[in-house]
């Protein structure tokens, strides 16, 4: 355990980084900066965490958003060529109202906290009252996988859905993807795919009866494919009408 | 907890209004955007857990991390849907934004 004082200073410090570099965050000239404030940020807001007693969620916190959320926001600044000193134009003209609406805010908060207080049946109210004696990762354990299971797994829904909906609308279907057209496969017929050949006898069969995907050289000159070379649709009736 | 609640909130309360000011500050910048709101929700987070230690009660704790799910998926929607839309228009500009006229 830490003493008073250390924890004291601790916190002081952990809170004025904090804020300083969420002030970076907003303030900082090149979005790569802001970036790595965040992180710094979010590192300090684990160790307020670790302060109260929430080990579990700092670590999280690290986890998540420094390993997960950071490096995305760092893939996506460093991936995106934008011209960030155009996007900072009207930086001064929006600052004196944003401020304005910052001190509203922030006093209106005071007033909040001022005229708030603990009730006193607080202590019977409680949702799910902190266990003693057992450490904060397993009392977090003890009621997420029984009280709020229910929630436990919606939380796990939304990151699915999240996850599908960030790949569709990422992903782009490039025209040379060899994907599965089912409308096509439905449709064929045999008639388009299989032809029987009588063959003469010491003669073989002639290779402009068979059906087969034509060959690339061939295709190029359709002109409605592209770049598209895999052959994946199209099973020319060459010669189909055999006369037999 | 080492220190008492109202130290807590006030950090959590500075953080909250340095995250809307952030979005008033960069208003063409649509990324610091995104970063701004992740400080509002860190903000809460804070609130949510200070509570917590200071009631004594694991509610908050488990409320924190829905909302850290949350602000995950949002990030992740919010960032994927940023990089079709460079991708089709070229640009991030916020004020750029009036495809629908809504």
């Amino acid at each position: 355990m830490i003493g008073p004082l250390i924890g004291t200073a601790a916190f002081y410090v952990f809170a004025t980084v904090l804020i300083a570099s969420a002030a970076m965050v907003i303030t900082s000239r090149n979005p790569v900066y802001s970036v790595l404030f965040l992180v710094l940020a979010f590192f300090n807001a684990a160790g307020l965490f670790l302060l109260a007693g929430a080990e579990f969620l700092a670590l999280i916190l690290v986890i998540v958003y420094v390993g997960a959320v950071a490096v995305l926001f760092m893939f996506v600044v460093m991936m995106l060529d934008v011209n960030f000193a155009e996007l900072r134009s009207g930086f001064q003209r929006y600052a004196p109202v944003g401020a304005a609406v910052g001190v509203v805010l922030l006093v209106e908060l005071g007033f909040a906290y001022g005229g708030w207080k603990v009730s006193d049946a607080a202590p019977s109210l409680l949702a799910s009252p902190t266990p003693v004696g057992v450490s904060n990762t397993e009392a977090i354990g003890e009621v997420l996988y029984t009280d709020y299971l229910l929630l436990f797994q919606l939380a796990g829904v939304i990151l699915l859905v999240a996850m599908i909906g960030a790949i569709a609308l990422t992903l782009r279907d490039k025209r040379t993807s060899r994907k599965q057209n089912i409308q096509k496969q439905i449709d064929r017929q045999v008639e388009d795919t299989l032809v029987i050949v009588s063959a003469k006898l010491g003669e073989g069969v002639p290779t402009s009866d068979i059906k087969r995907p034509l060959p690339p050289k061939m295709k190029a000159g359709h002109g409605d494919h592209g770049d598209d070379d895999h052959g994946h649709d199209e099973h020319e009736p060459a010669h189909a009408q055999g006369d037999h | 907890m080492v220190v008492s609640l109202g130290n807590y909130l006030a950090v959590s309360g500075i953080l909250l209004v340095l995250g809307v000011f952030g979005i008033f500050l960069n208003r063409k910048n649509v990324i610091v955007i995104f970063m701004s709101i992740e400080l509002i929700l860190l903000a809460v987070n804070i609130n949510l857990v200070a509570f917590s230690a200071s009631l004594g009660d694991l509610a908050g704790q488990v409320f924190a991390m829905f909302v850290l799910t949350v602000a995950a998926a949002e990030a992740a929607i919010g960032l994927a849907i940023l990089v079709i839309y460079f991708r089709n228009r070229g640009s991030i500009q916020v004020e750029d934004v009036n495809l629908m006229k809504g």
